[in-house]
C-alpha cells in the first residue's frame, strides 16, 4: 500500500470533528501529518507544539512522495480529548500541512518502530543477551568480542520490553526511530 | 504571459498585478534593487515611514480601513526585526498584510553577514506563513501565493524574505492565476449545523448575538446580512472590541460592547442568555472573564472560519466552520424557508429585562469643575465629529476603552484598534495608513500620551505626505490602565506608572511643522476640537484630563460577567489572589 493512500474525506471526521467529547483523561494519540516537503516545515510543526505547550512523545519525518514533494510526519502525542482536538485543528491550519489524520480514532492502524541496542558484556550475560534477542526476533547487526548491536523492529511496547530485559545484561546505548504508523485496510 | 525580468522588477510587477496601490516601507542595503525599481515607476505609491514598526501598523490601518491587504517593504536584519511587533499584532487581530523583507545574498546566508538575521526563523511564529525565496524563477509564484494566503481563510500577516542576489538575477515572471494553491479553506458552513442553529433561534427565549472581528473581515456584505438577521429576528446584539461597526451603534437592538470594560447590559445579557450566537469572535479572555462562570445557562453556537477557534476556550454546542458571510446567508435562507419563527412572547420579556439593565446607565459620569474628564472629551469628540466621514484609530489603554464606550460606529472598517496584542504605539501609524486609503476622510487617533510617544517619530511621515491625521491625546501624565490596576490590585503603589519630562506637545507639533493645540479647560473644549477638525493638516491635540480617572465598568480579573464593578465605590480588594495572577 502506498503511504499516501488515506481514505478521502477522513479529515472531516477527525481533525475537524468538532463535537466535543470532553473528559480529563489524558489519551495517547498517533497523528499522521502530510506536509509540503519544504524548508522549515518541521520547524513549523515543532514550533506549534512548543509554542502552545503540547507534548511530543515521539516524532518521525521523511519524504514519502518525491514527485508530489510530500513528507509524512508521524507524531505521538498525549493530552485530554480537548487538547488533542485542538492539536489537530492547529496542525490543520498550518499552510504547509495538507492533511491531518488521527490514526488512533480513524479505525485500526499498525504502529512500528525500529531500534538499535548496544549491549556490552562477556560470559553468561553475553550469551543470555543473544538468547533473548532471538526470542524477540532482534537481529545482530554488529559485534565485537565484548559487545553486540541488536536491531529490533516492532510496536513500541515490544521495544520497551526488550530494553528492560537488556538493561541488566549490559545495555549501554539505545537509538530509536520513533513511531511510524499506517491505518489498516483500504 | 510569462516574461523575463529581474527579481526586483518582478516584485513591483507582482504588486501591480495584485492591485496594490500603496506600499509602506523603509529602504536599506538588502532592498536597494527593489527601491531602484520603485523609483522607476508610478503605479505604486511608496510611503516612507520613520520606523519599520510604523510601516507595519500603517499597513494594518490601511488593510482594516479598506478590506484590502496592506503591503510593507523593509530591509534585512533590523528592518525585519523591527517589523515583528506589527506582524504579531496582525496575527492576533487577523489582519491581512504582506511584508517583503530583503535578505543578505544566498551565498552569505548563515555567515553572520552585516544586517543578517534569520528572518523566516524569527517570524515563523508571528506570521500566518512565510517564505525564503532562493531562486528568482520561484519569486513571482511565491508572491502571488503570499497574497492568496494572507487574504483567504482566516486573514493574517505573511512575510516573503528575498535575498539580494535573487533581486538582481533575471528569471521568468508568471502573472497571478486563480486557485493554483492547495490552500483553499472551507467557506460554506455545514447545512446540518446551520439547520440546528436555526431551530435553536426559533425556540430561544433569551438569545444574544455576540459578534466579532470576523464579521468585519468577511466583508461589508457580511455586515449587511448580520443587520438583516438582527432586524428580522429582533434579537439583541453585542460585539467585541474588534467587531465594533458591524452593527450600527444607533441600531435598535444594540447593547454596546461586551467584555472586561463592556457595557452592563451587554455583559448581563451574555451571562443570563439561553442562546449565545458567536459570529466571528473567539471567546477571548477579555470577553469571557471567569471561564467556569461564563454564560452558564446558554446553548452556544460558534461561527468561525478557523476550526481551531472552536472549542479552544469555551465548549461549543453548535459549531459551524465557515466564512461569516456565507454562513449568515445560509442561516437567513433556512430560517426564512421555515417560516421566520421566533418565540416573540419570550423575546418581549427578555427585552424588558434588558431595558432594566440599561437603566443602570453604566457609562454615566459627571463633568464638573475646571478639569476635563476623559469621558467628557470623548463625548464632545463624538458629538462634533459623528456627521463627518470619520475613521477612528486608538492606541492601547484607558483611552482605548473609553473610545470604544463613548464613540459610536455605524459601519464596518471605521474602527482601527489593537485588540489581541494590545500594542501601545499602534494608533498613530495606523491613522497614517487609514488616511492614505481615504485622503479626504476625517481620521482621528484617540491616544494616551504614553502610547503616542511610542511611535511619535511618524509625525515626520504625516507631515511629509501632508496627511491631515488628528492626534487626539488624552493626556493624564500617567500610564492610566497600569495605574488603575495598581490602585485596584497593588495597594495603590504606583510603580513606574507616571510620565515625567513629557514634551510640550504644541512645541513638538511646531518642531515637526504641524499644528499643536492645547486644551485644559472644559469650556474651551468644543472650540478646540472644531479647530482641530477644520485645520487642513496633521494636528497634535494635547487634551489635559483628570489624572486619576478610572475606566468603568470593569469585570475584575477572575470574576464573572455578573460581578462587574460599576464605579468608584468599593474597588479595594475586589480582585482575589487567584484573579491577581491574570493579566
Amino acid at each position: 500500500m502506498s503511504p499516501l493512500k488515506i481514505k478521502k474525506g477522513a479529515t472531516s471526521h477527525s481533525a475537524y470533528n468538532l463535537r466535543p467529547t470532553f473528559s480529563d483523561v489524558v489519551e495517547r494519540h498517533t497523528l499522521a501529518v502530510l506536509v509540503e516537503n519544504e524548508p522549515g516545515v518541521l520547524a513549523r510543526v515543532i514550533g506549534l507544539f512548543s509554542g502552545r505547550g503540547y507534548n511530543i512523545d515521539s516524532l518521525t519525518v521523511a519524504e514519502v512522495d518525491h514527485t508530489g514533494h510530500l513528507s509524512r510526519i508521524t507524531i505521538v502525542t498525549s493530552g485530554t480529548p480537548q487538547v488533542i482536538e485542538q492539536i489537530k485543528a492547529q496542525l490543520g491550519r498550518i499552510v504547509s500541512v495538507h492533511d491531518v489524520h488521527d490514526l488512533t480514532v480513524e479505525g485500526a492502524s499498525v504502529e512500528r518502530e525500529l531500534a538499535m541496542f548496544k549491549v556490552s558484556g562477556t560470559g553468561e550475560k553475553r550469551v543470555e543477551a543473544l538468547r533473548l534477542a532471538d526470542i524477540f526476533r532482534a537481529s545482530v547487526v554488529d559485534s565485537t568480542l565484548e559487545s553486540f548491536i541488536f536491531e529490533i523492529t516492532g510496536a513500541p511496547d515490544k521495544i520497551d520490553a526488550f530494553a528492560e530485559l537488556m538493561r541488566p545484561l549490559g545495555l549501554t546505548d539505545v537509538a530509536r526511530t520513533g513511531v511510524a504508523a499506517l491505518s489498516r485496510g483500504e | 504571459m510569462t516574461r523575463q525580468m529581474s527579481g526586483a522588477k518582478m516584485i513591483v510587477q507582482a504588486l501591480i498585478d495584485q492591485g496594490v496601490d500603496t506600499v509602506f516601507g523603509y529602504p536599506g542595503g538588502a532592498v536597494l534593487p527593489i527601491y531602484d525599481e520603485v523609483f522607476q515607476q508610478n503605479a505604486i505609491r511608496h510611503i516612507l515611514v520613520r520606523h519599520e514598526q510604523g510601516a507595519v501598523h500603517a499597513a494594518e490601518g490601511y488593510a482594516r480601513a479598506t478590506g484590502k491587504p496592506g503591503v510593507v517593504l523593509v530591509t534585512s536584519g533590523p528592518g525585519a526585526t523591527n517589523a515583528v511587533t506589527g506582524l504579531t499584532d496582525a496575527l492576533m487581530d487577523s489582519i491581512p498584510i504582506i511584508v517583503l523583507t530583503g535578505q543578505v545574498p544566498t551565498f552569505m546566508i548563515g555567515s553572520d553577514a552585516f544586517q543578517e538575521a534569520d528572518t523566516v526563523g524569527i517570524t515563523r511564529p508571528c506570521t500566518k506563513h512565510n517564505w525564503l525565496v532562493k531562486e528568482t524563477d520561484a519569486l513571482s509564484g511565491v508572491l502571488h501565493e503570499a497574497f492568496h494566503v494572507a487574504t483567504h481563510g482566516r486573514p493574517g500577516p505573511v512575510l516573503v524574505d528575498i535575498p539580494k542576489d535573487v533581486q538582481f538575477a533575471t528569471g521568468t515572471y508568471t502573472p497571478p492565476k486563480p486557485s493554483v494553491s492547495h490552500y483553499q479553506p472551507k467557506v460554506k458552513g455545514d447545512m446540518e449545523e446551520i439547520t440546528e442553529l436555526v431551530a435553536a433561534i426559533e425556540k430561544a427565549k433569551k438569545p444574544v448575538f455576540y459578534t466579532g472581528g470576523g464579521v468585519i473581515n468577511s466583508g461589508p456584505a457580511a455586515s449587511q446580512l448580520l443587520r438583516e438577521l438582527v432586524k428580522s429576528t429582533g434579537f439583541p446584539i453585542t460585539s467585541t472590541l474588534m467587531g465594533l461597526g458591524c452593527y450600527p451603534a444607533s441600531g435598535e437592538n444594540w447593547l454596546g460592547m461586551l467584555g472586561m470594560h463592556g457595557l452592563y447590559q451587554a455583559n448581563m445579557a451574555m451571562h443570563d442568555c439561553d442562546l449565545l450566537i458567536n459570529i466571528g469572535a473567539r471567546f477571548d479572555d477579555r470577553i469571557t472573564g471567569r471561564i467556569d462562570a461564563f454564560s452558564p445557562k446558554s446553548t452556544k453556537a460558534h461561527i468561525d472560519i478557523d476550526p481551531s477557534s472552536i472549542n479552544k476556550v469555551i465548549k461549543t454546542d453548535i459549531p459551524i466552520v465557515g466564512d461569516v458571510g456565507h454562513v449568515l446567508e445560509d442561516i437567513l435562507k433556512v430560517w426564512k424557508s421555515r417560516g421566520r419563527q421566533t418565540n416573540s412572547e419570550a423575546l418581549t420579556k427578555w427585552w424588558a429585562q434588558i431595558e432594566e439593565w440599561k437603566k443602570v446607565d453604566c457609562l454615566k459620569f459627571t463633568q464638573k469643575g475646571k478639569i476635563i474628564k476623559p469621558q467628557h472629551a470623548l463625548v464632545r469628540l463624538e458629538e462634533l465629529t459623528k456627521k463627518y466621514d470619520r475613521y477612528i484609530c486608538t492606541e492601547v489603554g484607558q483611552h482605548q476603552m473609553w473610545a470604544a464606550q463613548y464613540l459610536g460606529f455605524e459601519d464596518p472598517n471605521r474602527w482601527m484598534t489593537s485588540g489581541g496584542l494590545g500594542t501601545m504605539g499602534y494608533g498613530f501609524p495606523a491613522s497614517i495608513g487609514v488616511q492614505m486609503a481615504h485622503p479626504d476622510a476625517l481620521v482621528i487617533n484617540v491616544a494616551g500620551e504614553a502610547s503616542w510617544l511610542m511611535n511619535m517619530q511618524e509625525m515626520g511621515t504625516a507631515v511629509q505626505y501632508r496627511l491631515p491625521v488628528k492626534q487626539f491625546i488624552l493626556n493624564n501624565e500617567r500610564l492610566g490602565m497600569v495605574r488603575q490596576w495598581q490602585e485596584l490590585l497593588h495597594g495603590e503603589r504606583y510603580s513606574q506608572s507616571w510620565s515625567e519630562a513629557l514634551p510640550d506637545f504644541v512645541k513638538l507639533a511646531d518642531a515637526f511643522g504641524a499644528k499643536g493645540i492645547l486644551c485644559s479647560d472644559p469650556d474651551d473644549l468644543d472650540d478646540a476640537i472644531m479647530e482641530m477638525i477644520t485645520h487642513d493638516g496633521p494636528v497634535i491635540f494635547d487634551c489635559l484630563v483628570e489624572k486619576h480617572e478610572n475606566c468603568f465598568p470593569m469585570i475584575p480579573s477572575g470574576k464573572a460577567h455578573n460581578e462587574m464593578l460599576l464605579g468608584e465605590a468599593s474597588t479595594q480588594g475586589v480582585i482575589d489572589s487567584k484573579g491577581s495572577v491574570l493579566v
